[in-house]
């Protein structure tokens, strides 16, 4: 009996911490040893599982370390003022010392107003369709509607970015460019507005899927009042549904503006990389992205501030689009708690 | 008083209308967003399926001793032997730039496919007969039908002469169309006609590789520990915040972190599945985290408390009880996140996976390019027989990925638990 007993409690206090103080006592003689062991290896497994979640932290101080001391190199050859507030961008550096022309200029200018012109039409492109694409399956459409939408919605966003840059190089930019020479226009064959097109296109998926989230956390009782009042369901979308979900829209919208500033491929493939400052979506420019990949592909000397500007740029693109990040992740999540 | 009526039947009216403009609005977004898809999707699969097929030529090729060697099969100029009998099957041309578009009809590999024949087949020696060659990029598409015989003879890449040349072989019965094993075969090349995806392809089923080995136990264990284990405070916090962040840093700012990090740093070398894998897990990490922890918070607490109640450790309740039945969803999590480390390109521009790789790579510490950097790479070739290829790729590219995702729908369907 007595053994019975100790058997069992051998097997049980192994592991629970919470036994009776009885049972521990009379078990010690037995299983010491693997008591002690099996804490040891749940402290190890703790141990790791910590680490592992460390690494998380560590690629983020790992980016900001790497693209910072790059920067600061940059920024003891340019000065910041003049990257920041330069207007031309022509990154050639000297073969030889006593070259014409050998300092490039770095002036990031004209990549942020591309940036920005790019995806400012990716973003008039992708909020109306992917706001009205939400409200639709989540007011409007039956179940079964549903379920074929948004699945086919979302093959959208796991298309790879290089497919909608290949798309945007050598379908929808000749296409603008035709339409353009025949109603008189002359439009660049890398315009912005191709790219943007299509990035917005990208884009259209992210913004819905949460906008489908936010409206439907939207508590049925505001949308009973509404129409037990009489109004009809757009009404009730307009002036009840959206008001109290814009929050949290507005946070989708800033996650699709970074995702926007951030995408590399499809510019890289059909926006080019000239530099030009200009607010004419019909013309060329070039992104931060794209000139990112100009700089750092093929050959180059790690000390020269060509490529080292590469990385300021880098810094520049992590630090906007992480700010817009946590603006909109704090955004999403209080209003998610508001209520929950 | 009928003015009154009248007025709300007419608002009456116009908020019907607007109740129906507002639902069509919905309707019309998700169909342009829809017809695009289909439309992007069709365009490639009406440009790239052609690379199926693929042409070849034949010419009667005298193989006699006093034209090669049998003793001595490497040294023979097979090229040589090749365009003199090219120049026996059309003997009215003379003009040196004649004869010089006459050879462009095969593939500037041909010298090497005719070895190639011999050696697997020594009976072709010692007499004059009809082989097959690979036609040039050119010749594919002709005979493909791909090229627009109605623009100006300036204005294609071949000529009326070289379309005449081809008329003719082509009545007496000497081309033929088969299906293009080459595009699967081959590594990447500077001739169309020769380029294949297989090289890409192992590329990125190494970098893959790499990357599932690094971050699924990295995410998995994280994962587990902040749902399970991690106290609510600060730092906990702070990590999550930091892990949802990850997830929406651009993925280029990644390829900036290995080229400065891993290679410069580190000193790994450049332009391999190893250094692109690593790149790719720090991305897809966040990825596989944030849909671990949603897996396993949808694990009931009375898993736990059962477990617990019975005498397991929180280490065993969590290892025994709740991972295996939260492992499904870890599963299709780590599979999407996989699906959208396969179609990554920037990170690796920058790590230097653009390189021209025509050997399939055989270790992960080799230079190797990847599908996605494959595609980019034939996007920017000019011969317009890259075009077909580009697509071709990008089909491939879209039936692995689709084929992911359908592993990943069939594990949620099929393991899914409702608690």
């Amino acid at each position: 009996m007595i053994a019975q007993l100790l058997e069992s409690n051998e097997q049980f206090d192994v592991d629970s911490p919470n036994m009776p103080n009885e049972a521990v006592t009379l078990s010690k003689p037995f299983n010491i040893t693997t008591r002690n062991s099996s804490n040891i290896g749940e402290y190890a497994i703790k141990f790791i599982m910590v680490a592992c979640s460390m690494v998380a932290i560590a690629v983020t101080v790992g980016i900001v370390f790497s693209l910072f001391f790059e920067s600061i190199s940059f920024f003891q050859r340019v000065s910041i003022s003049e990257f920041l507030f330069g207007t031309k961008w022509s990154p050639q550096t000297a073969l030889r010392a006593d070259q014409v022309a050998a300092e490039g200029s770095f002036g990031a200018v004209p990549l942020i107003t591309g940036t920005l012109l790019i995806s400012f039409i990716a973003m008039c492109v992708a909020t109306p369709l992917g706001l009205f694409s939400a409200i639709y399956l989540s007011e409007y459409a039956s179940r079964r509607a549903r379920n074929v939408i948004k699945p086919l919605l979302e093959i959208l966003a796991g298309i790879p970015t290089v497919v909608y840059g290949f798309f945007a190089a050598l379908t929808v930019a000749p296409m603008l460019r035709s339409t353009g020479e025949n109603i008189g226009l002359n439009v660049s064959s890398e315009s912005a507005l191709a790219a943007g097109l299509v990035m917005g296109i990208m884009i259209i998926p992210l913004i819905s899927s949460l906008s489908d989230d936010v409206i439907n956390a939207v508590p049925q009782s505001l949308r009973d009042a509404s129409l037990g009042l009489g109004s009809t369901n757009s009404e009730t979308i307009r002036k009840v549904v959206l008001p109290a979900a814009i929050p949290g829209i507005s946070g989708s919208l800033l996650l699709g503006a970074s995702r926007a500033i951030g995408e590399t491929m499809i510019v890289v493939m059909a926006a080019g990389l000239a530099a030009n400052l200009t607010a004419n979506p019909l013309e060329a420019v070039t992104t931060i992205t794209a000139q990112i990949v100009a700089l750092l592909t093929g050959d180059q000397e790690f000390d020269s501030a060509k490529t080292l500007s590469a990385f300021a740029l880098g810094l520049l693109l992590f630090i906007v689009t992480l700010i817009l990040n946590m603006i909109s992740l704090k955004i999403v999540n209080k209003y998610r708690e508001q209520y929950d | 008083m009928t003015n009154m009526f009248t007025n709300t039947s007419l608002l009456r009216k116009s908020r019907a209308a607007a109740e129906l403009r507002f639902r069509w609005f919905g309707r019309i977004a998700i169909g342009i967003s829809l017809a695009f898809l289909f439309i992007m999707v069709g365009s490639i699969i009406n440009k790239g399926k052609s690379v199926l097929i693929s042409s070849d030529i034949a010419i009667i090729i005298d193989l006699g001793p006093n034209q090669v060697d049998p003793n001595n099969i490497n040294q023979t100029g097979f090229d040589a032997l090749i365009k003199r009998s090219l120049r026996a099957t059309f003997p009215e041309i003379t003009s040196r730039s004649d004869k010089k578009k006459l050879y462009g009809l095969l593939s500037a590999d041909m010298g090497f496919e005719l070895q190639k024949q011999i050696i697997a087949n020594p009976n072709l020696l010692g007499i004059s007969q009809k082989l097959w060659f690979t036609a040039s990029d050119d010749v594919d598409l002709l005979l493909k039908g791909s090229v627009d015989l109605t623009t100006q003879e300036g204005d294609r890449r071949i000529s009326n002469l070289e379309i005449n040349w081809i008329a003719k072989l082509k009545k007496s019965g000497n081309t033929r169309s088969h299906f293009n094993k080459k595009f699967f075969m081959n590594g990447d090349s500077r001739e169309p006609e020769l380029a294949g995806i297989l090289s890409a392809l192992v590329g990125s089923i190494l970098t893959l590789s790499v990357c599932f080995f690094v971050s699924f136990p990295i995410a998995i264990l994280a994962a587990i520990y902040l749902e399970e284990f991690a106290p609510k405070n600060k730092i906990s916090s702070f990590i999550e915040v930091n892990i949802n962040n990850l997830a929406a840093v651009p993925s280029i700012v990644f390829g900036l972190l290995g080229l400065a990090l891993l290679l410069n740093v580190f000193g790994l070398p450049r332009s391999t599945p190893l250094v692109g894998g690593l790149v790719l897990s720090l991305m897809t990490l966040p990825t596989i985290i944030i849909a671990a922890r949603a897996s396993l918070r949808s694990v009931p607490p009375s898993i736990r408390e059962a477990a617990l109640g019975m005498g397991a450790s929180p280490i065993q309740a969590t290892f025994h009880h709740v991972v295996p039945l939260a492992l499904p969803g870890i599963l299709t999590g780590t599979i999407v996140g996989m699906a959208q480390a396969l179609g990554e390109t920037a990170p690796l521009l920058m790590i230097g996976m653009v390189a021209f790789i025509a050997d399939v790579p055989s270790s992960i510490i080799e230079p190797a390019t990847a599908l996605p950097v494959q595609i980019f790479l034939w996007a920017d070739a000019s011969e317009r027989a890259f075009l077909e290829k580009t697509s071709a790729a990008i089909m491939v590219l879209l039936v692995f990925l689709i084929l992911m995702n359908l592993l990943a729908i069939l594990l949620r369907k099929k393991f899914e638990k409702r608690f």
